[in-house]
């Protein structure tokens, strides 16, 4: 039997990793923002539409316009796409699509647009964040033209005819018949004066 | 581990005896912080009980009697956040303050002042997670959290005051069980005494040593999580805001990556302590410990890797969707034996049934529940229909009451002789365990019935189909927090006075805490015991 007081600098030295230990689990949670980007790029995962790789600063998946169009065009069979949208809290603007849903064949390029109402009395500035249905469609879903790909601005009152130009891949699983583009406008300016405002409001 | 005698500092501590309020303030023996952080969890245990009463209340009849829709969400989520970090988790800190030491020989935690610290945070943050509530009463703000205890953005983006309050609570309670976790990890690697191999450890001690590096892996990815909620809130960025580039699910996979651990974080010292109780109470060994030991770093590797269960619904890809299924149900494999090894403890014993044992027999039937239910759920095809229904609040108190609060009270009543030196009220206690336990399955039996009928959660109002489950189990909500003032009596009649209770409390209880005087002196273990 002795009489035993562990050596600080055991504990010291113990305590140190553990603290790495700690500080590397909070690394990697900022570590994930980037690498689920990357990961849903690659999947598909929520929808994310192909053509937006991570290089520059306001880069997402399906805001930036398609490479090359894939030029063979799949007679075989049709896939039917459906067009949505919505305005979120904070815009005050009205917005639906001029075409409801349209029969196409993987590969050939489709034009439709929406049409968008200001419906205050003030200029106000949007951005259109697409997500597409299922998934697994999103990677072959390619917009070569879209209103999305730039921040909108609309004087008050005005309305305005967006278009958006797209091909479905031919690549797409024969699976899928049908697949959902939606389209959420959210506003870009004073967010936090707009979420009060809609606080107060209800 | 070296061997420096410096005789004079411990000597000079132990003579200094503050008294009053300052004792508890500046104190870090880890006897005291372990009474502390027991009864901090005990008051915040009947504060988050009071809360979800009040829910309960307000569900007992369809339609709106007793408070609006905003208070409601308000209730059930500080509810959560209370009874998870707030009561489960400093219970939890509190038994390895107080039983670590004297179960691994050692004379107190390895890292003492860092103890205090670590209990003095609790109570300024309790005091922040709920003061918008009494702020909202004085017309300032609007309440406190109201998204759930999960945060979902991008509610929890466009929230009032109340989240902001929360964020700020839930940093420090991370930060605290952090600092609590490196202590218990320090202790067990470098006090244990002279011949206590890592597997000679007690099983509690090895449950705590697993929890606490969950807590080191997992909790400070929720600080991240969260502090990027507050930067989305105040300070522009747009980590989950769709409109800026980034994610709203992006949140549920940084909050469930802590959260599906958090439910191992709160069960495994429960896991720990069980072997010990029912080897006690069937007078013969525990049996499997390895495989007890294994099973336990099994699943706590498996729980860090199966978080996207939790959302199932949120929209995935098949392949994730079928990885996470089987992940999770891989888990079912390592508890089942645990399972098994506690049944085989009991099995051919000479049992009695005091009550921690009846406690620690309940835990096992009633968490057996928790475990099934949990199977079904994670079946991707079932989990479409359940998800965010009444079966999922059933099933997680099947797990956190009967296998996390009934599992700290087996130990409470365990212990309780030892930390006090008085035996407490035994024909009470087993009054408290029958009503707990009958009335916590008049509680939750039909919120199955409900779930499985698409009563969905976190809604103040329902269809009148769903009166009757919804009335039943009101009033088990009732009986089971009424009762347990029984057991807050006990404790504290215990503390008092009662059967002066002997050094081995139990016939047949094993391990060094019971080769100490009961109650133990300040200072136990200075010279370490010498393991064969």
């Amino acid at each position: 039997m002795e009489q035993v007081h562990p050596a600080p600098h055991d504990n010291a030295r113990l305590v140190r990793r553990l603290l790495l230990l700690v500080a590397a689990a909070f690394v990697f949670a900022f570590a994930m923002v980037p690498l689920y980007d990357v990961l849903c790029e690659a999947t598909g995962f929520n929808g994310k539409t192909a053509g937006g790789i991570i290089r520059d600063g306001f880069a997402v998946g399906g805001l930036k316009a398609g490479t090359a169009p894939t030029p063979a065009v799949d007679l075989t069979r049709t896939v039917r796409v459906e067009f949505t949208g919505t305005v979120m809290p904070g815009l005050p603007w009205d917005m639906r699509p001029l075409t409801i849903s349209l029969d196409l064949h993987p590969g050939e390029m489709q034009q439709v647009s929406y049409l968008v109402r200001n419906t205050s009395n003030r200029e106000v500035t949007g951005q259109a964040v697409p997500s597409v249905t299922p998934g697994q469609a999103a990677q072959h879903f390619e917009k070569i033209e879209c209103f999305c790909f730039s921040q909108q601005t609309l004087g008050p009152g005005e309305a305005r005819e967006m278009p958006l130009a797209f091909i479905i891949k031919p690549e797409v699983d024969r699976n899928i018949t049908h697949i959902t583009l939606s389209y959420a406008f959210f506003s870009t300016d004073g967010q936090r004066e707009t979420l009060t405002s809609a606080r107060e409001v209800r | 581990m070296s061997s420096v005698t410096t005789t004079h500092p411990v000597e000079q501590h132990a003579e200094y005896h503050p008294g009053g309020l300052l004792r508890w303030l500046t104190t870090t023996n880890h006897k005291d912080i372990g009474t502390m952080y027991m009864t901090f969890a005990l008051i915040m245990f009947f504060v988050g009980g009071i809360m979800i009463l009040a829910v309960r209340a307000e569900l007992f009849q369809p339609g709106l009697q007793l408070m609006k829709p905003e208070f409601f969400n308000q209730l059930i989520g500080v509810h959560a956040l209370v009874m998870i970090f707030a009561a489960l988790m400093p219970a939890a800190t509190g038994f390895a303050n107080w039983m670590i030491p004297l179960m691994i020989g050692a004379p107190d935690m390895a890292l003492p002042r860092l103890n205090n610290w670590g209990f003095w945070l609790l109570p300024p943050a309790a005091f922040l997670l709920t003061l918008p509530f009494s702020l909202a009463l004085l017309g300032f703000g609007d309440g406190a959290i109201a998204t759930g205890w999960t945060f979902y953005a991008p509610l929890s983006v466009q929230g009032g005051w109340g989240v902001d309050f929360a964020i700020l609570a839930v940093h420090i309670l991370g930060i605290s069980s952090i600092m609590g976790s490196i202590n218990i990890i320090v202790t067990i690697f470098n006090m244990r005494a002279p011949g206590m191999t890592m597997m000679k450890l007690p099983l509690f001690a090895w449950g705590w040593l697993i929890t606490a590096f969950l807590l080191i892996a997992t909790l400070p990815v929720l600080a991240g999580a969260v502090t990027m909620l507050l930067t989305d809130r105040h300070f522009g960025t747009h980590f989950f805001d769709a409109a800026g580039g980034g994610d709203p699910i992006l949140f549920q996979h940084l909050f469930w990556f802590f959260g599906h651990p958090e439910v191992y974080i709160l069960l495994l010292p429960v896991w720990g302590l069980m072997p010990h109780v029912l080897s006690t109470f069937s007078r013969k060994p525990v049996y499997g410990y390895k495989a007890q030991v294994y099973s336990f770093i099994a699943i706590g590797i498996l729980s860090v890797v199966v978080w996207a269960h939790h959302f199932f619904t949120a929209g995935m890809p098949i392949p994730a969707l079928i990885y996470f299924m089987f992940s999770t149900m891989a888990i079912s494999l390592p508890l089942a034996v645990l399972f098994f090894c506690w049944i085989a403890t009991m099995w051919k014993g000479a049992m009695s049934f005091e009550t921690p044992m009846l406690f620690a027999v309940g835990f096992i039937v009633l968490f057996g529940i928790a475990g099934l239910t949990g199977l079904i759920l994670a079946d991707v095809a079932a989990d479409a229909q359940y998800h965010h229904s009444y079966f999922v609040v059933a099933h997680f108190h099947y797990a956190l009451f009967a296998g996390g609060i009934m599992g700290v009270m087996t130990g409470v009543y365990y212990w309780l002789p030892k930390w006090t030196g008085h035996m407490y009220n035994e024909t009470l206690g087993k009054l408290h365990f029958w009503l707990t336990v009958i009335s916590f399955n008049l509680t939750f039996i039909p919120q199955f019935f409900l779930g499985l009928a698409g009563m969905p959660r976190r809604i103040p109002d329902y269809a009148l189909q769903f009166a009757e489950f919804n009335a039943i189990s009101t009033i088990g909500a009732f009986i089971l927090g009424l009762s347990q003032l029984l057991f807050a009596w006990n404790v504290w009649a215990c503390v008092r006075g009662g059967k002066k209770a002997e050094s081995r409390s139990w016939e047949g209880a094993e391990g060094l805490e019971w080769e100490l005087p009961s109650p133990p002196p300040h200072h136990t273990w200075e010279i370490q015991p010498q393991i064969k």
